[in-house]
């Protein structure tokens, strides 16, 4: 909402001293919110002044055009107060004429410095403005495009600044207006505040001497009261339709944001931002027969005043007459019965209107219109006969017409429900003293009537509790706490004092919260950087990984509004967005990239819908549950690429690029952070390489898998060669960490330690050969570690030794040279019995 | 040199005279301090001072001798060898030491090479962010809760006394998924979370909620259609608007230094009542001389985010008495947050993933 100073001020006697800044300031603090402070003539600097042509000598130029030689008199504000010359292009102005005349060393819109300059044979010392030069609107003040020519009738003497005659003076408050304070989007409501800020006197523009209603104005049947509650209507006949806007109409309407149209309509809009009120005007002539106020019947279309042919849905409200639908109520008028430059008969509509409905029309129809910006946000039901009153007195002044006897009201205006509050229920909210006096005074200040009731509380101390109507323009104040807020933005939110809450007993971070934060740090720790990518694919993503038509991944949740019609699916897995940053990451010039991302993913839930339930108890345990498991399972993965340079070249030797062994290695080193055993079980699976992925399992589950990309889906996504990637159920993971640790008994006994070289075929996993001799060893093996794989001609093709180190130690002895062979002997034993190793020699 | 005695001759042996171990003890003295190296002195000590050395052979001698000479014959070979071993140990540590000295100057490396052989890696600033907010919660004795980022559209709306035909749902734009009938939305705003506290615990509820939101925001320098927030909420009896203060001050504080505190202006949430929003004293000017200053635009304070009184309407639904409890809730922008205390002038660089940009926040605690 945008509110011109001046304009304000018609309403509120604010002590000439207050800034616009410090009304603003006030108005902020009040809950009107500052947006910006705008001035027309903010971008002219330098002398403005007005000026009267004294002589016009019309000199033809070579070119064919006339160019006017002139003397103005500018008075002294030239430091001679001789005559000024100055070369104007323009003919729509004469000798006598007082025109607007900047004067060397001025600035206009756009940086246009002025200067003395020697042009069609002359010094032109100045320049004669057309409004267009000025910043304002091409016909603003008469001038259709040419000079501006002040009226005849202007008191203001050469010389003088011509700013505050052009309304170039003005500043125009842009106001940020919440939806609660319908009343803000008025110059009634703004000037409301304004009075109430700074204690001023305040005059409503509603509060006038009204008609009464009779039944001799256009009929009018509401035949939806519920939708429409209050109905006025008014006709003024002899409307003169050449008769033009006044300027100082015109540039409030501009500066309040809205176009100037015709004078009918203008004076319309004029109303709706003085008074809040929406006001529609028919032309009166092309009305058939009464108004009827109703829901839209199935199948009735109408044409808006955009043009626009709508199908009407049966929740419309409609104004209609003999035709049919005629407007949109509240939210558009109708094409057929829009006044235009013959239009010498108004009727006035000035209508209060159900806000949901207004709302469900705009949404529907896609409409944001001025007037149903105010009627859905509800405006003052009782501004609506005042409104169509005004309208009715600008259309005979500026427009000649005569008002026609007949005041149609149908309906009345309701009392607001009367809200009763604790007198101390503002100072408890607010956590600052407010006693009975200033609670009741601020209630009063916004426009609530208050009566004060002492009762007294079984402890036998008095009680003030307050009953309070609130005014009619304040459709939102319905709740004792919105009585709070009135109460405290009066009393200022700035006196609200600063106290901490007491210290509440805490149970600190969750598990899964604590691990998470280690699981972050640990890969961070092994060299990755975190990424967060947007959630959003497509089924082009999931091509890219190269997944089958069937693959579970592809069963996504869909969104009915996607930004891009691209990727509509919230994504099922990490990988896509991962692989996508990788690239960006070597396209932009990294050697490599090595990033993880730890989000939730979602997959469709297999429940029904998740109910709507009412607000005004709690759902039940049994509703809750079935409006949980409405929702997509969502389990936290991780996402981890390693593409490109893992190792450095450097003086220390050659660097490496990543490769199968980093995925996997990232995820052994963060199970074992997190204590938890991890099982890495060759595997087949999408998108990896089918020969170098590794399914990751704890206690026999798969949870995810890691490895080398399939190189289809390296050159999909362009990524280096052998880029890797692991992707897993965090949750899953985080869920098998131990609640406490198990720290090994320390032996202090010698430790024997023995290799053994293990020939096996080239297929059989290195894990299982391991996992056979730690069987195999017994309680007396303290570790083991594979030190070496070796393959040779010797050996043959398909075969390979793979060489362990074994340490043997008891807790309760010095082992024998018996022990620590028996114990090495039973594990080779059953490493050859389950893979078929034999010791080499 | 002479053999083993192996005839008893009373006659005294020629070694054992006074001048021949005075010479053989100046002739060891002279080798040892003239031994450049630990190597040379090995050597020499092999010599003057090994089995076969002139004063070890006159010490064998010694048992030759007639009893009445033995004792000072043993005197001065003792005193000789004594003085040799002990020129002997002197010179060995001196050589040591100076070979030490050499050794850790051949051994010098140039310490400035570069070590970085994996490029560092560092936690996302959201991450970090996020975690430095909680721990100012958390040490307050607030919990952290979290709740799913696909939701129901009760959770996200209604229950938050934001019906289906308020006006302030056309303010938030918000995803929904298909088919729009299932009431199922990504979540405008973390404040499902405060309402799936409420209805799944008693108060007192003393809880922070940071994470991700989503609006149908279009991608630039300043939307993006993910971002991250960071709500609170109190429930409690005897709660007002002064705790409400209390916190938001601490909160500024703790996050952006000593003496920031915050300012109220009324404000409209659904659910909140009275609703403000928190202006944050600028912590680059601290509101003196604002006028130049780039961060706050010469106001002096910065727009942090909103806040207010819990709506008993909001209470009601979530199963919490208005009349025994009332509560605070705010909400602000981690984002934006992070982009004015880190001076970051882009949003789009919280998610591009650039590996450039993460690890510059690896002094984030």
């Amino acid at each position: 909402m945008k509110a011109p100073v001046s304009w304000i001020r018609e309403y509120v006697d604010l002590p000439a001293e207050v800034t616009t800044e410090a009304l603003t300031d006030k108005l902020t603090l009040l809950g009107l919110k500052l947006e910006a402070i705008e001035s027309p003539g903010a971008a002219i600097t330098g002398p403005l002044v007005v000026g009267r042509v004294l002589t016009q000598d019309k000199e033809p130029q070579k070119n064919g055009k006339t160019i006017n030689w002139c003397t103005v008199d500018v008075g002294d504000a030239n430091g001679t107060g001789e005559p000024q010359g100055i070369v104007c292009g323009a003919h729509n102005f004469g000798p006598g004429d007082l025109v607007c005349v900047v004067l060397p060393g001025g600035v206009l819109p756009g940086g246009f410095a002025i200067s003395a300059r020697k042009t069609y044979g002359h010094v032109s010392a100045g320049m004669i403005c057309s409004a267009a030069e000025l910043g304002l609107a091409e016909d603003a003040f008469g001038g259709a495009g040419g000079i501006i020519v002040l009226p005849a009738d202007t008191e203001a003497a050469p010389g003088t600044d011509v700013r505050p005659l052009l309304g170039l003076d003005e500043e125009i408050i842009e106001f940020e207006v919440n939806p609660d304070r319908a009343y803000g989007l008025s110059l009634r409501g703004i000037a409301r505040d304004a009075a109430l800020g700074f204690g001023a006197v305040y005059r409503d523009p509603c509060d006038r001497l009204l008609p009464a209603a009779d039944d001799a104005g256009h009929p009018v049947l509401v035949e939806d009261e519920a939708g429409c509650p209050l109905f006025v209507a008014r006709t003024v006949s002899g409307f003169d339709a050449s008769a033009t806007t006044p300027e100082w109409m015109a540039s409030r309407l501009v500066a309040a944001g809205m176009r100037p149209i015709s004078l009918a309509v203008d004076v319309t809009n004029y109303v709706m931002l003085e008074t809040g009120r929406p006001i529609h005007g028919y032309d009166a002539d092309k009305v058939a027969g009464a108004l009827h106020v109703r829901r839209a019947a199935a199948g009735e279309k109408l044409t808006t005043l955009d043009g626009t042919a709508r199908a009407l849905s049966t929740e419309d409200l409609v104004i209609a007459d003999d035709s049919g639908p005629i407007g949109l109520a509240g939210v558009m008028g109708g094409e057929a019965t829009e006044m235009s430059g013959s239009t010498t008969r108004v009727l006035v509509e000035s209508a209060h209107w159900e806000p949901v409905s207004m709302f469900r029309t705009g949404k529907r129809h896609k409409i944001s219109s001025e007037a149903g910006k105010r009627n859905e946000r509800g405006a003052d039901p009782a501004s609506c006969e005042a409104a169509a009153d005004r309208v009715v007195e600008l259309l005979v002044e500026l427009g000649g017409a005569t008002a026609e006897p007949g005041v149609t009201v149908v309906g009345t205006v309701a009392t607001p429900a009367t809200i009763t509050i604790d007198a101390d229920l503002p100072q408890r909210v607010a956590g600052l003293p407010i006693d009975t006096a200033t609670a009741v005074a601020a209630l009063e200040g916004v426009g609530c009537a208050v009566t004060v009731e002492t009762e007294l509380a079984t402890t036998g101390a008095p009680v003030n509790r307050l009953s309070v109507i609130p005014p009619r323009w304040r459709p939102d104040v319905t709740d004792p706490f919105d009585l709070v807020e009135e109460v405290l933005r009066v009393v200022g939110y700035d006196h609200v004092p600063s106290v901490l809450p007491r210290e509440a007993a805490g149970r600190g971070l969750t598990r899964s919260q604590k691990l998470r934060r280690r699981a972050g740090r640990t890969l961070a720790g092994a060299g990755l950087a975190e990424v967060v990518c947007f959630p959003f694919v497509g089924s082009a993503s999931f091509d890219k990984l190269g997944l089958e038509a069937d693959d579970p991944r592809r069963e996504t949740v869909r969104l009915a509004n996607p930004l891009s019609s691209e990727e509509p699916e919230l994504t099922t897995t990490l990988l896509p967005n991962l692989l996508t940053t990788a690239a960006r990451n070597v396209a932009r010039g990294a050697a490599g990239a090595a990033i993880f991302e730890a989000t939730t993913v979602a997959f469709p839930s297999t429940g029904g819908p998740a109910p709507i339930y009412p607000t005004d108890t709690r759902p039940t345990p049994e509703q809750l549950e079935t409006l949980f498991a409405a929702l997509p399972a969502q389990p936290l993965h991780l996402g981890v690429v390693l593409a490109g340079e893992r190792e450095r070249t450097g003086w220390w030797g050659e660097g490496r690029d990543a490769d199968w062994a980093d995925a996997i290695a990232v995820a052994r080193r963060l199970a074992t952070e997190l204590g938890v055993a991890l099982e890495v079980v060759a595997a087949v699976h999408q998108p990896w390489h089918p020969g170098r992925c590794a399914s990751l399992r704890v206690a026999g589950r798969t949870i995810g898998h890691a490895g080398e990309l399939h190189p289809r889906v390296v050159k999909a996504f362009d990524l280096p060669a052998r880029a890797a990637a692991l992707e897993l159920d965090l949750d899953a993971l985080m869920a098998a960490a131990p609640e406490r640790a198990v720290p090994p008994t320390l032996s202090t006994y010698p430790v024997a330690k023995e290799d053994v070289a293990l020939v096996v075929g080239e297929d059989v996993p290195a894990a299982q050969v391991e996992a056979a001799l730690v069987e195999g060893a017994g309680d007396l093996l303290e570790s083991v570690r594979l030190f070496d794989v070796y393959r040779s001609e010797q050996l043959g093709a398909d075969r390979k030794s793979l060489a362990f180190a074994l340490r043997f130690r008891a807790a309760d002895r010095t082992l024998t040279d018996e022990d620590v062979k028996g114990a090495r002997d039973a594990a080779v034993a059953l490493a050859g019995a389950r893979t078929g190793a034999e010791q080499r020699a | 040199m002479s053999g083993p005695n192996t005839d008893y001759d009373p006659v005294e042996v020629t070694p054992l005279q006074a001048e021949q171990v005075e010479a053989a003890r100046d002739a060891a003295l002279a080798a040892i301090a003239a031994a450049a190296d630990l190597e040379e002195l090995k050597a020499v000590r092999l010599e003057h001072a090994g089995d076969r050395s002139p004063l070890a052979l006159a010490n064998r001698e010694i048992g030759a001798l007639p009893p009445q000479a033995r004792k000072e014959a043993g005197q001065r070979v003792g005193q000789a060898r004594g003085a040799v071993n002990k020129a002997l140990a002197a010179r060995t540590e001196v050589l040591e030491a100076e070979h030490e000295e050499r050794m850790l100057v051949e051994e010098t490396v140039d310490v400035t090479l570069p070590t970085d052989k994996v490029p560092a890696g560092g936690r996302h600033p959201l991450t970090t962010g996020a975690e430095l907010i909680a721990d100012i919660f958390l040490a307050m004795g607030w919990e952290i809760a979290e709740g799913p980022l696909v939701e129901a559209e009760w959770l996200n709306f209604d229950a938050l006394n934001l019906g289906p035909d308020h006006p302030a749902r056309t303010m938030q734009d918000t995803f929904w998924t298909e088919p729009a009938e299932n009431h199922v939305v990504l979540r405008t705003q973390t404040s499902p979370v405060q309402a799936r506290t409420m209805l799944t615990r008693k108060p007192p509820i003393y809880i922070a909620c940071p994470g991700r939101v989503f609006r149908t925001d279009e991608y630039d320098a300043t939307h993006s259609p993910m971002f991250h927030q960071v709500e609170g909420l109190v429930v409690d009896e005897g709660i007002s608007m002064a705790h409400l203060k209390g916190t938001l001050d601490h909160f500024a504080a703790s996050m952006f230094g000593e003496g920031i505190d915050t300012r109220f202006r009324p404000s409209y949430f659904p659910f909140t009542e009275p609703s403000a929003e928190v202006d944050l004293r600028c912590f680059v000017c601290r509101g003196v001389e604002a006028d130049s200053c780039r961060t706050c635009k010469g106001e002096g304070w910065i727009e942090w985010g909103g806040c207010g009184v819990v709506n008993p309407r909001v209470l009601t639904a979530c199963g919490v008495d208005p009349e025994t409890y009332t509560g605070f809730a705010f909400g602000m922008g981690i984002d934006r947050s992070l982009m004015f205390r880190h001076g970051i002038t882009d949003l789009r660089s919280f998610f591009e993933g650039d590996v450039r940009f993460t690890p510059a926040f690896g002094t984030e605690l």
